[in-house]
């Protein structure tokens, strides 16, 4: 997208923006980013995408801009090192991983011995006020910088006294938590794949590794999850042609939007980059190609029966999977009745439905998505887990364009 | 390709027996396949077979709640108590193993649950889709009001967006849009908040909205309000009509009520006469209120029998619409009861009008609605008086009062302080009877002062008596009364002008303001006023406010920093006009 403005001098600023980074170029002098003209211009078109009509063809100014931009995003991803320099690099990585493993053993260790002392003592304790094993269980985990094992055992303070059934959640948690922790033990014995979805679940770094998928990829869900320190991003993405769902995980630091932004319905024509790991879906967004003009529809999908096997499936790969991406085909969403918060969501045929994870999805997310439906049923993507399905977006019958329900 | 369970089985050395049996035993065959067949042959029969008959065996096991029964309860007693206390439960590490093996296997071998009762298809909506661009302005002017910008203190120069929604509605129905389905939510929620958005808001929310609504209860206020009219029968289809008068809801008769009124008014008070002494007091009242619509001089032999109600409102009500109607007998009797109060004394070098409030309330008086006590401060002379005189026909005046012409009633002076009260009981009588000679007469001359002069000083009266006169005389008062005493008293009188406003009174506004900035005070005295101009004057003012949203130089003896905000507010003026025009293109796309 690009503007001119006419400013105090003789010649029109010239603004440039683009929109899949986004990034601002403009020729006015202020040290602002992004400077006024691009703001403006921004505003003008999502106020009215007529007021700055779709041409086709940038001024040679703008198309330079970019293309420099989009040659030094490549240049910068081959990242072009000396062989040597990249051999005293790899050495030093190597040692860096090496020690960081061993705190992590150590970690893992001392977490299992907590394990085991608040099984003996029994779980019942962890109600009392004053239990003070989580937060510092947590911090010792961070310590040993196993930020993954450090953010389970976080949420694990969370459950005691959350209602009833809570042992039993405790100790479903604590489980896997164990699992989490004798599998990194033994991880030498695991296959790879499943070795490096251990590691990122324990929160070793890891980078995505080749080879890019360059598909069209459709936008299906975009939504926030936020803390005291971090908003992390998630955005879900359909391959049309690799019939791949992909996840992209984007951070901003506190009270900041994370940088990535694909509205929902939006197709991209991009490389992914996957992230190591067995039934692990992030993966990295590469370069990006154009913007598809249309919208795509809803992506194929299945039945409630369907949606919570594909669960069950994903979790050979990655036992510690809490949902997994899945749409529902024609569904019918019912609304709780007096009282209760129990919302569901429907086969339009045959008696079965799945409960929407309590909770999880906003309230006027589930009131939006029973509008659309009208009561008929409607094709709904989103994450299918072990307490429900969270609803992302929705298609009404027939409709090319969804409706974001985040 | 590896499968969850043998993650737990590797990861566990030493494992208690009874988890590793369970682990391993389970599919029996290859690490991976074994557990995948499970998952895709958890409907099937084969190695799969075994955890499907487990799962429906053991209630629960597949379940959203995950309460199990078996192997799995015992785990969860265990750990709770600690394995101290159990000591059948084996060590920490084989209880974890065992409960992790547990959990996959329910996480796997998940079912859907049973459907409750689905909700009706929701009604169809014939209306047509609103044009794109209007979609995204009414997704932000809902968003605007769960988030006002400007929460305390100044406003700044960007348009309210929240009091933009009531016009956007207004135009949105009168061009019978349908309200898009994914943003029903948002402005029901609107309407909740706003009881003043209800009527505009509902009937956009149409069909839909209504059917949404029943669904949650914070919405209830939906079946309330006008929402009657998607479920009534024509008001011609009279089986219908009885049928749902007699067994309707209460909200549901007012509504019919009100249709079969309009349609025609005679079978309304009809339907209302039939089971008229049926009915529950406050009920009465409003069915009563419902004639006020179209009442004409039929209804007075069924109001006349309602003045003798048990109930002491719809009395008084029966009495206020029968004194609206200058030919009814009880105006008549009005008449002639006010005029034994009121006379016209010659004896003097001018004539004066001289009152003789009356001396009591008799019964006769109270059975045509005369409330014999009355509130607290006022003398009860004085307030029969009134009663009185504002139920009794304005036309008989100028017979008792020496066929005088109306203006030259209302100047015409009156004995003993008696004036205020005669006058301000004209004014109700000329609101009530709709008069508007009468009402331009007691509303005197605009740019005479307030006290002076003829008719009432009281704003409050003067809004109620521009309300009957046409809307361009209503306006064309008010620009007047602008022109002359400024904008400090003209906001009341500014809220009876209808939307947008006229070309004259825009200008007088925008004037009055123009020169209060020029006076040195600061815009926020005027912020009512301002306010108001952002949502009724005519976009088309617009370039002759251009010139005001510059900052004007500080002037001697004016407020520091006045000129700065005075142009911000005029560019929020601006803006908003431009936004209002910007509406209305969007809509009519």
């Amino acid at each position: 997208m690009w503007g001119l403005c006419k400013g105090s001098g003789s010649k029109p600023y010239q603004a440039v923006i683009d929109t899949s980074g986004p990034a601002y170029k403009c020729s006015c002098p202020s040290r602002k980013f992004p400077c006024k003209h691009a703001v403006g211009l921004l505003l003008l078109w999502s106020a009215d995408e007529q007021a700055v009509p779709a041409i086709g063809t940038a001024p040679d100014w703008a198309e330079q801009w970019l293309k420099g931009r989009r040659t030094r995003a490549a240049n910068a991803e081959s990242g072009p090192t000396s062989a040597a320099a990249g051999q005293v690099d790899a050495e030093a990585a190597r040692r860096r991983a090496a020690k960081r493993a061993e705190r992590i053993t150590a970690g893992a260790a001392e977490l299992e011995q907590r394990l085991a002392d608040l099984l003996r003592g029994g779980i019942a304790a962890a109600e009392r006020p004053g239990y003070g094993l989580w937060e510092e269980t947590a911090a010792r985990m961070v310590d040993a910088q196993a930020p993954g094992l450090a953010g389970l055992v976080r949420e694990l303070g969370a459950i005691p006294g959350s209602g009833p059934g809570w042992p039993m959640r405790l100790l479903e948690e604590c489980a896997l938590l164990h699992l989490l922790d004798r599998a990194w033990l033994d991880r030498s014995a695991l296959p790879e794949p499943l070795a490096a979805t251990v590691r990122s679940r324990v929160g070793v770094p890891a980078a995505p590794q080749g080879p890019a998928t360059r598909d069209r990829w459709q936008v299906l869900a975009q939504y926030d999850t936020a803390d005291a320190k971090l908003t992390t991003r998630r955005i879900w993405l359909y391959g049309r042609e690799s019939h791949r769902t992909a996840q992209i995980l984007d951070f901003g630091a506190a009270g900041r939007a994370p940088g990535i932004a694909l509205p929902v319905g939006l197709t991209i024509d991009a490389d992914l980059t996957p992230y190591p790991g067995a039934g692990r879906l992030r993966a990295a967004l590469g370069e990006r190609y154009g913007t598809g003009a249309t919208p795509d529809g809803p992506p194929p999908g299945g039945t409630a029966t369907e949606a919570v096997e594909r669960y069950g499936r994903a979790l050979l790969d990655d036992p510690w999977l809490e949902s997994y991406p899945t749409t529902l085909n024609a569904a019918i969403p019912i609304p709780p009745k007096d009282g209760s918060d129990d919302w569901q969501l429907a086969d339009a045929e045959g008696e079965l439905a799945l409960p929407v994870t309590p909770g999880a999805a906003a309230r006027a997310g589930l009131w939006r998505l029973a509008a659309v439906s009208g009561g008929a049923p409607v094709t709904v993507f989103g994450e299918c887990g072990h307490r429900g399905f969270t609803p992302l977006t929705a298609w009404p019958r027939g409709a090319k364009e969804g409706v974001a329900l985040t | 390709m590896t499968s969850a369970t043998t993650t737990g089985g590797t990861g566990v050395e030493g494992a208690g027996a009874g988890s590793r049996t369970e682990a391993e035993g389970r599919p029996g065959t290859g690490p991976g396949a074994g557990s995948r067949t499970e998952a895709e042959g958890r409907p099937g029969t084969g190695p799969g077979a075994g955890s499907r008959t487990e799962a429906e065996g053991r209630p629960g096991s597949g379940s959203w709640t995950g309460a199990g029964a078996g192997p799995w309860e015992e785990l969860v007693t265990a750990a709770l108590l600690g394995t101290d206390r159990r000591p059948g439960a084996g060590t920490p590490g084989e209880l974890l193993d065992a409960a992790a093996t547990q959990t996959l296997r329910r996480r796997a071998g998940l079912v859907p649950a049973t459907a409750g009762t689905r909700p009706p298809d929701a009604p169809p909506d014939e209306r047509p889709a609103l044009p794109e661009a209007a979609r995204r302005r009414l997704a932000l002017l809902l968003a605007d009001r769960s988030a006002p910008a400007h929460a305390g203190g100044r406003r700044g120069s960007a348009p309210d967006l929240g009091e933009l929604l009531p016009q956007w509605l207004a135009l949105a129905n009168e061009r019978g849009l349908r309200a898009p389905a994914e943003l029903l939510p948002a402005l029901l929620d609107a309407a909740r908040a706003r009881t003043d958005l209800r009527p505009q808001a509902l009937a956009f929310a149409g069909p839909r909205g209504l059917w949404l609504a029943r669904l949650n209860p914070e919405w209830r206020f939906a079946q309330r309000g006008a929402s009657g009219s998607a479920v009534l029968p024509r008001p011609e289809d009279t089986a219908s009509v009885q049928l749902l008068w007699q067994e309707g809801l209460f909200a549901e008769r007012v509504a019919l009520l009100g249709a079969v009124r309009a349609y025609d008014a005679d079978a309304g008070r009809a339907l209302l006469a039939a089971t008229w002494t049926t009915e529950r007091a406050e009920d009465r009242l409003m069915f009563l209120d419902s004639l006020r619509d179209g009442l004409s001089a039929s209804d007075e032999p069924f109001l006349e029998q309602t003045l003798a109600d048990r109930s002491r409102n719809v009395r008084a009500t029966a009495a206020e619409l029968l004194s609206a109607l200058p030919g009814s007998a009880l105006a008549g009797r009005m008449a002639e009861r006010a005029a034994s109060c009121v006379s016209l004394d010659r004896t003097g070098e001018v004539a004066t009008i001289s009152v003789e409030a009356p001396h009591e309330c008799d019964a006769a008086m109270q059975r045509d609605g005369v409330a014999p006590r009355p509130p607290a401060g006022r003398g009860e002379r004085s307030w029969w008086l009134g009663q009185l005189v504002e139920s009794a026909p304005l036309d008989s005046w100028t017979r008792r009062l020496g066929g005088r012409s109306v203006p030259e009633l209302v100047t015409l002076p009156v004995a003993d302080d008696w004036g205020d009260e005669l006058h301000a009981a004209w004014c109700r009588a000329a609101v009530r009877q709709r008069d508007a000679e009468w009402a331009r007469a007691l509303l005197g001359a605009p740019s005479a002062a307030p006290g002076e002069g003829a008719g009432t000083a009281s704003l409050a009266e003067r809004a109620k008596l521009l309300s009957i006169l046409t809307e361009a005389e209503r306006a064309d008062w008010v620009a007047r009364f602008i022109s002359a005493h400024g904008l400090s008293e003209a906001f009341q009188l500014l809220g009876v002008c209808v939307v947008p406003w006229a070309g004259a009174l825009g200008r007088a506004v925008v004037d009055a303001l123009e020169i209060a900035r020029d006076a040195g005070s600061y815009p926020w005295s005027f912020s009512g006023v301002m306010g108001l101009a952002e949502r009724c004057l005519d976009p088309a003012e617009s370039p002759r406010l251009e010139a005001l949203t510059a900052t004007p130089p500080e002037r001697e003896g004016a407020s520091p920093g006045a000129g700065g905000y005075w142009a911000e507010a005029f560019q929020r003026l601006v803006a908003t006009l431009h936004l209002r025009a910007t509406l209305r293109t969007e809509l009519s796309a």
